[in-house]
């Protein structure tokens, strides 16, 4: 993930974002094509939820430009956008996990990126956030690259999924193309039954090492 | 403040804060040993500057002018650019407890100023305030270092700091009783503990400038020292450039609190308070909290020169110690306060899981949960 925003440089290779590489372009020139919004980034300032998610318009300002309207409308946008309008006003100390992780996304939109980076977003989340905060991702219409640890939740809201192993890709392609039985039990070493549901989706039953392989056959689901 | 015709309003706060850094200054003059009126002291600073030809007692127009303008002055510009120095500090570092004297910048300043002084290093080419520079940012460089080396862990970089102040101060020391001779060391040791007494008008001409500089320095990286709320790497993914504005910034601390110290000695208190005063007042926007922090630390320092000049008739304490006798207790009510405002068992327990794994996590949240945790209060948490 740091490699893709430009925070790190790779070792051999390199990052190429619209055909120019990474390296050559400024950090500000990035940071107003990407947004990275990264596992949990907390502080203990006391700021405002509208003020974190005005953060995200500091690639477009320079130094002694004042902050206009537009500015603002972009941020209430944004607000707008992970349903926070409510809690605009609140106290970033007074936020849940969810809300907070809610309102670094905001922060990225208001960079206003074409590609938009999460790294585990959803860890430390419970169910619901995560499910939330994922299809409010999917919803914005942006490109969004994500490193997720529940194979179900790349299963349920990725167009294309990179299965990683020992810092490679092992496979790229729909869901239902790299999440096999046979793949995730030689990556992860853990058994599965992989249900594959409509439109390339599928879901992974996980099953506990040392019980029964399942007699059924996989399952097609028709609906 | 945003939407509210930001312009009027920063004109007029910019007016305000100008009559009531010119209301300190002239208090600054007024007030000491003897007294005299204001009217006075209005009328000298006339006819020095516009030759506006007040008949006034040659003696007490000579003291107001010759010693206590600029002195005044000069304590400003020092508790300008000791503030500023703690802001800075404490965003880079993302470190409530960061300031120039307690991570061992001014005692590192105050070694390369004696080392000029005492030792001739530089063969009289280099003067104290580039000594001092020198010091500063050697020992800057030591304690980060150290700090690195001693992991990310909570408060290394404070450790850090009380060990090189620790090792500076002793340098010092050394210097000084290795060196200089009875009277030498008599100085020093008086101006080491912060001391305005000897400053004169060629210091008012290194300290504005200084002074001036540091802050439009710093202004100019408000939006950056925002973009560090939360953490480095967040700064980066928003466009700042970590490294040159950690160096810039760095750079500017280093020459402020040299500049400072190399005049009047290395003052405490000053770098850390202020910026916990300044935030409770006008908010963590850098934008603002820069040169508020640099008016309330001008206007205190004006004020411990004078309570340093009154407290005591007929004797001058080193100004050092007005500031920590206002600024220890000053700290321990914001240090308590905080606890229970912003130290909440939420980012607690938020500092212990993000532990594991370090990377991105804000050391300051973390220190502070050691802080609660060492004086044992627990409330419920709120579920993530």
């Amino acid at each position: 993930m740091s490699l893709l925003a430009g925070l790190r440089r790779p070792r051999s290779g390199r990052v190429l974002l619209d055909g120019e590489s990474v390296d050559k372009l400024g950090r500000k020139e990035i940071a107003r094509r990407i947004a990275l919004v990264e596992q949990q980034a907390e502080t203990s300032e006391r700021i405002s939820a509208r003020q974190a998610v005005e953060l995200g318009r500091t690639p477009h300002l320079a130094p002694f430009t004042p902050w206009s309207a537009t500015d603002d409308d972009i941020v209430d946008e944004a607000i707008r956008n992970v349903g926070m309008a409510e809690l605009a006003a609140r106290l970033w100390h007074t936020l849940s996990g969810g809300e907070r992780q809610r309102l670094h996304i905001a922060r990225a939109l208001a960079q206003q990126p074409q590609i938009l980076l999460l790294d585990e977003p959803t860890n430390h989340l419970d169910v619901g956030h995560q499910i939330g905060l994922l299809h409010l991702v999917r919803q914005q219409g942006l490109t969004a690259v994500a490193a997720l640890h529940d194979l179900n939740h790349a299963a349920m809201f990725c167009d294309r999924v990179a299965l990683m192993s020992g810092g490679r890709i092992a496979a790229l392609g729909r869901p239902h193309e790299v999440l096999t039985g046979e793949r995730i039990r030689t990556v992860f070493g853990v058994d599965v039954d992989v249900e594959h549901e409509v439109e390339g989706r599928c879901h992974i039953r996980y099953r506990a090492p040392g019980s029964p392989i399942a007699e059924r056959p996989m399952l097609k689901r028709i609906s | 403040m945003i939407g509210l015709t930001p312009s009027l309003s920063r004109t007029s706060a910019s007016l305000l804060a100008l009559v009531v850094l010119l209301v300190a200054l002239w208090l600054g003059a007024a007030i000491g040993e003897t007294a005299i009126p204001m009217g006075v002291v209005a009328k000298t600073v006339a006819n020095r500057l516009w030759d506006a030809g007040y008949g006034l007692d040659a003696l007490d127009e000579g003291i107001i002018w010759n010693y206590r303008v600029s002195r005044a002055i000069v304590a400003a510009c020092c508790g300008s650019a000791l503030a500023l120095s703690g802001v800075v500090l404490q965003s880079l570092l993302r470190n409530p407890l960061a300031d120039p004297y307690i991570l061992g910048i001014s005692a590192g300043a105050s070694t390369g100023a004696v080392g000029v002084a005492v030792l001739g290093i530089g063969a009289g080419l280099l003067t104290l305030p580039v000594g001092a520079f020198v010091g500063a940012l050697l020992a800057f460089g030591l304690v980060s270092l150290l700090a690195m080396r001693a992991g990310r862990g909570h408060g290394a970089i404070i450790l850090a700091g009380i060990a090189g102040s620790q090792l500076f101060n002793a340098l010092t020391s050394f210097i000084v009783t290795k060196a200089a001779n009875a009277e030498q060391a008599r100085a020093i040791m008086f101006w080491l503990l912060g001391n305005l007494s000897g400053v004169r008008w060629p210091d008012v001409w290194l300290a504005v400038p200084v002074a001036v500089v540091g802050l439009i320095v710093c202004l100019w990286h408000a939006r950056a020292l925002d973009a560090f709320t939360f953490g480095t790497e967040s700064a980066a993914s928003l466009g700042i450039p970590v490294r040159r504005v950690y160096g810039v910034l760095i750079g500017a601390t280093a020459m402020m609190t040299a500049a400072m110290v190399s005049m009047v000695g290395s003052i405490g208190f000053v770098g850390l308070v202020i910026p916990h005063v300044s935030r409770m007042i006008v908010g963590v926007r850098h934008g603002l909290l820069l040169p508020a922090s640099a008016l309330i630390g001008a206007v205190f320092m004006i004020a411990a020169d004078i309570g340093s000049r009154v407290i005591i008739a007929g004797q001058v304490l080193p100004i050092g110690v007005v500031t920590a006798l206002v600024g220890a207790p000053a700290f321990a009510v914001i240090l308590s306060q905080r606890r229970t405002v912003r130290c909440s068992p939420l980012a607690m327990c938020r500092g212990r899981r993000a532990g594991f794994r370090s990377s991105g996590m804000s050391r300051s949240t973390s220190l502070r949960a050691s802080f609660s945790a060492s004086w044992g209060r627990t409330a419920p948490a709120r579920p993530a």
